[in-house]
């Protein structure tokens, strides 16, 4: 069992430096143009916010309309910090990310109480909120929006911070913590008399999502260089969340994978824009019925790559 | 004083168009149990068809199309995208329902533009002069309209067969098929009902607003959405009470605070319901059985 | 006379005008196998409720290990020493067979987040630890092939043991069991049976299980308590209530279940 641990993650590990090598050896030879660049970064945000996310709403199985409420914390903090305090780079990163955890706790606390229907309408409103203040406070520049942030972000930062968002939340989802917050999404009244102490857990998963995409809204900022109120609002999060459900609550490589195919198809459709919010509206209903209906998972069968652990057929 | 008044009339004039779409939002997720994010986008259909129209046609057969063809968007709706899904997770309908909202905003989007189209003017102007308050006859006719619908559709809801069939669905499923009543006709009639009335909630947005954009729908079919959650959702004159408390509190907001901090103060207070007391004003509190 | 295990002293709830439980008088010892019947809606499953703080009663109190429960916590009772099963089963049904055992272990063996991101020796030998517990207490249920199966697709009979299972890794010094033969053909009723005698066996554990299956009270239990309209009709050994006249009123003769 250990054994194949330990290959699971050394996998990991080479299947990483693999891609970072071909990385930096692209970039260095622009092999990789400076668009293309830009591409591979936004993928690399986007992941992390997507598996940061599912962490919330896959794993927990809570069901947020907020996280890019929390990508603005963390955007406009380390924003800000950079503009004004003039701290390395690495550092307003980590507070903008801490920011955005910090709000989550206060925003979780009193909301994770409510269930289901109740819990995604009121996400939505706390991200409105947050919407509205930073489209009304004197320092983040309103709607006008936020500009002169150096642009700090590149690829290696990028790919680091996936790289440790990935590595963090499967070792929580792996742990007995993860087992707890999986239980919770899975039978909360019978989790919580196994001993489960599922106010504590709730709140946890929801921070540790929320810290996370303070980090990918951090990344986003240095790199756009401009953020807007508008660009964090309920839109985006349900963007975020396509990608998550795509990919397969509580499926980390999934997410991977819906993240990236969900931010380069629209860069290959450009020239269909007009058409490109229809279509993503039609795939997405499509794919919600075929999940729903169970067809998806024939489908899904197909494709080994999404397949789980095989199961023993009952009896 | 004066200056009060008038603009709690305002409010009530907004809040019964929000109770509209209140009302339908909360019949849907009172008889299917979903929150029909697209609802708002319904409306926005309903003005849109009310305006082609009546390029064509007079007001009032304009505003009747609307109300058929808005009503059969809404019970297509339920049989492509929301049928399949009934009795499964909340979360993949919910998805499906954000996935509807975008379909309609963007199919309109590519058919009429994103550029405001005007509406027809076609409620009288003027106002009436009530010991120094005035009232348009615009908030004179949708505060009317919208009492009028309330009450035939609670008339409906409590006096009919088939409302009855709609209660009995809405309180327990499984029985309802039991005694004979079809769930499905019931549920197509409900979204039907509830399409049908947010078409009339349309056209009163076109004649307030003048403009109407494919994205009118969202930040409608939200505020709705918390003035069913303030009445208690499932609840219709928990609705139409919502409605109308979520209109005045805007209107008064944007009068005396500003137009910026309304929007928060709305989602606050859903904040604060949700919060304090989920069930909403009307509503009850239903206990998990263990 | 030592410190019963549990004890209840005039424990009741009201819902509204309803009193669900009223004047509920109970005691149960370590190691003692006590079943609990009544006819419908006696008010059986309210009790659990109450013994694992679902409920918060509205008279009376309970008292676990002398220490009385003040408005009784989930989890705490649990960590105390209740654990329970459900009427309907209630597992974690996209987990793995032995992660759901796991569930129950949670707190066995403890370690922080930064232990996991680390993977610290701490880590490594907790969750070896949790590993070899689950699979032994799966062995004892003969669940162990079925380790890496989802417990979704399990059979019912299976599922049902599953949950004991999952009760019992959180070491319970009582076990609570809500109708456990609910849905079972009499030959799983019987594995079911030598089952509940086996864990009475291996952990000490006290038991109180709620049934309709009366060939499963009488064939186990050492005592059974029957509730009606929410109190105690009666109280004795399987013989004593077959036999008693007002019991077998209550049941209005429904007492000899398939």
């Amino acid at each position: 069992m250990k054994k194949l641990l330990k290959s699971e993650l050394f996998k990991a590990f080479i299947l990483s430096i693999v891609i970072f090598a071909v990385l930096m050896i692209g970039t260095a030879t622009s092999f990789i143009n400076s668009y293309w660049q830009g591409v591979l970064i936004l993928c690399g945000i986007n992941i992390i916010l997507a598996v940061s996310l599912n962490l919330a709403a896959g794993y927990l199985g809570q069901l947020t309309l907020g996280h890019a409420g929390f990508m603005s914390v963390g955007a406009y903090t380390s924003a800000l910090i950079s503009i004004y305090l003039n701290l390395p780079f690495i550092v307003s990163l980590l507070i903008g990310a801490v920011a955005a955890g910090i709000i989550g706790l206060v925003i979780g606390i009193p909301v994770l109480r409510l269930k289901g229907d109740y819990l995604c309408i009121i996400t939505l409103a706390f991200n409105e909120i947050i919407r509205v203040i930073m489209n009304n406070l004197e320092i983040t520049n309103g709607a006008k929006g936020l500009i002169g942030i150096p642009m700090n972000t590149n690829l290696v930062y990028v790919f680091i911070a996936m790289i440790i968002t990935i590595f963090v939340v499967y070792s929580i989802v792996k742990s007995r913590h993860g087992r707890a917050i999986i239980s919770i999404r899975e039978d909360e009244t019978a989790s919580e008399l196994s001993g489960i102490d599922v106010g504590y857990y709730k709140v946890f998963a929801f921070a540790v999502s929320a810290i996370f995409a303070g980090l990918a809204g951090g990344l986003y900022a240095h790199y756009y260089t401009v953020i807007l109120p508008k660009g964090f609002d309920f839109n985006k999060s349900v963007e975020i969340l396509v990608m998550v459900v795509l990919g397969g609550m509580g499926n980390l490589k999934g997410s991977i994978i819906a993240a990236i195919v969900l931010t380069v198809i629209p860069e290959l459709l450009i020239s269909f824009s007009q058409y490109r919010m229809l279509l993503y509206a039609i795939v997405l209903i499509a794919a919600m019925i075929l999940k729903g209906t169970g067809k998806g998972e024939q489908i899904m069968e197909r494709l080994s790559f999404f397949k789980k652990k095989d199961e023993v057929k009952p009896e | 004083m004066i200056n009060f008044i008038n603009q709690v009339i305002n409010g009530l004039s907004t809040g019964s168009m929000y109770a509209l779409v209140a009302i339908g939002y909360t019949m849907v997720y009172g008889i299917a149990k979903m929150i029909n994010f697209a609802h708002g986008d319904i409306i926005m259909a309903g003005a849109y068809f009310a305006l082609i129209a009546m390029g064509i046609v007079g007001p009032i057969p304009a505003i009747l199309f609307s109300i058929v063809a808005t009503a059969a968007l809404g019970v297509l709706t339920e049989k492509v995208a929301y049928k399949p899904l009934r009795g499964k997770g909340s979360l993949e309908v919910l998805i499906t329902a954000i996935g509807v909202s975008y379909l309609l905003e963007n199919a309109f989007l590519l058919i009429f533009g994103s550029a405001a189209r005007t509406f027809p003017q076609i409620m009288p102007k003027g106002t009436i002069n009530l010991g120094g308050i005035s009232i348009k006859y615009i908030t004179i006719i949708t505060l009317v309209v919208t009492a009028v619908c309330t009450a035939i559709l609670l008339f409906f809801i409590n006096k009919t067969k088939l409302g009855k069939a709609m209660r009995a669905v809405s309180e327990d499923q499984g029985a309802a098929q039991l005694m004979g009543i079809n769930v499905d006709t019931t549920v197509s009639l409900t979204f039907a009902i509830g399409s049908g009335l947010g078409a009339i909630a349309g056209v009163i947005y076109g004649c307030a607003y003048s403009l109407i954009t494919p994205y009118i729908g969202l930040m409608l079919g939200i505020k709705a959405f918390i003035a069913a959650v303030l009445g208690g959702i499932g609840s219709v004159p928990g609705a139409m009470v919502g409605g109308l408390m979520l209109g005045v509190a805007e209107s008064l907001t944007i009068a005396y605070i500003s137009s910026d901090f309304s929007d928060a103060v709305v989602f606050g207070i859903l904040i604060l319901v949700l919060l304090v007391k989920p069930a909403g004003l009307f509503g009850k509190n239903v206990r998990e059985k263990v | 006379m030592s410190t019963p295990l549990l004890k209840t002293e005039g424990l009741g709830i009201q819902f509204g005008g309803l009193k669900a439980v009223d004047e509920f008088n109970f005691e149960i010892n370590k190691n003692q196998l006590f079943g609990l019947i009544g006819p419908n809606g006696a008010g059986k499953t309210t009790v659990f409720n109450l013994l694992t703080g679902v409920y918060q009663p509205t008279s009376g109190r309970i008292l676990f290990e002398g220490q009385p429960i003040k408005k009784a916590n989930t989890i705490k009772i649990t960590k105390a020493g209740i654990a329970r099963t459900f009427q309907n089963i209630r597992l974690f049904k996209e987990m793995s067979v032995i992660d759901n055992v796991k569930v129950g272990l949670h707190y066995s063996h403890p370690y922080t987040v930064f232990d996991a991101l680390f993977h610290t020796p701490k880590y490594k030998k907790a969750e070896a630890a949790m590993q070899e517990e689950a699979l032994s207490l799966l062995r004892v249920f003969h669940l162990e092939e079925f380790a890496e199966s989802k417990a979704k697709n399990l059979p019912y009979g299976k599922q049902r043991k599953l949950e004991i299972a999952r009760a019992l890794a959180t070491a319970p010094k009582l076990l609570l069991l809500d109708e456990p033969a609910a849905g079972m053909n009499p030959a799983e009723t019987a594995e079911l049976m030598e089952t509940i005698k086996i864990v009475r066996e291996k952990f000490s554990v006290a038991i109180l299980l709620i049934e309709h299956d009366m060939k499963l009270v009488m064939g186990i239990c050492e005592k059974i308590a029957v509730l009606n309209f929410g109190t105690v009709l009666a109280f004795g050994t399987p013989e004593e209530i077959r036999n008693n006249p007002d019991v077998v009123a209550a049941y209005l003769g429904n007492e000899e279940e398939g």
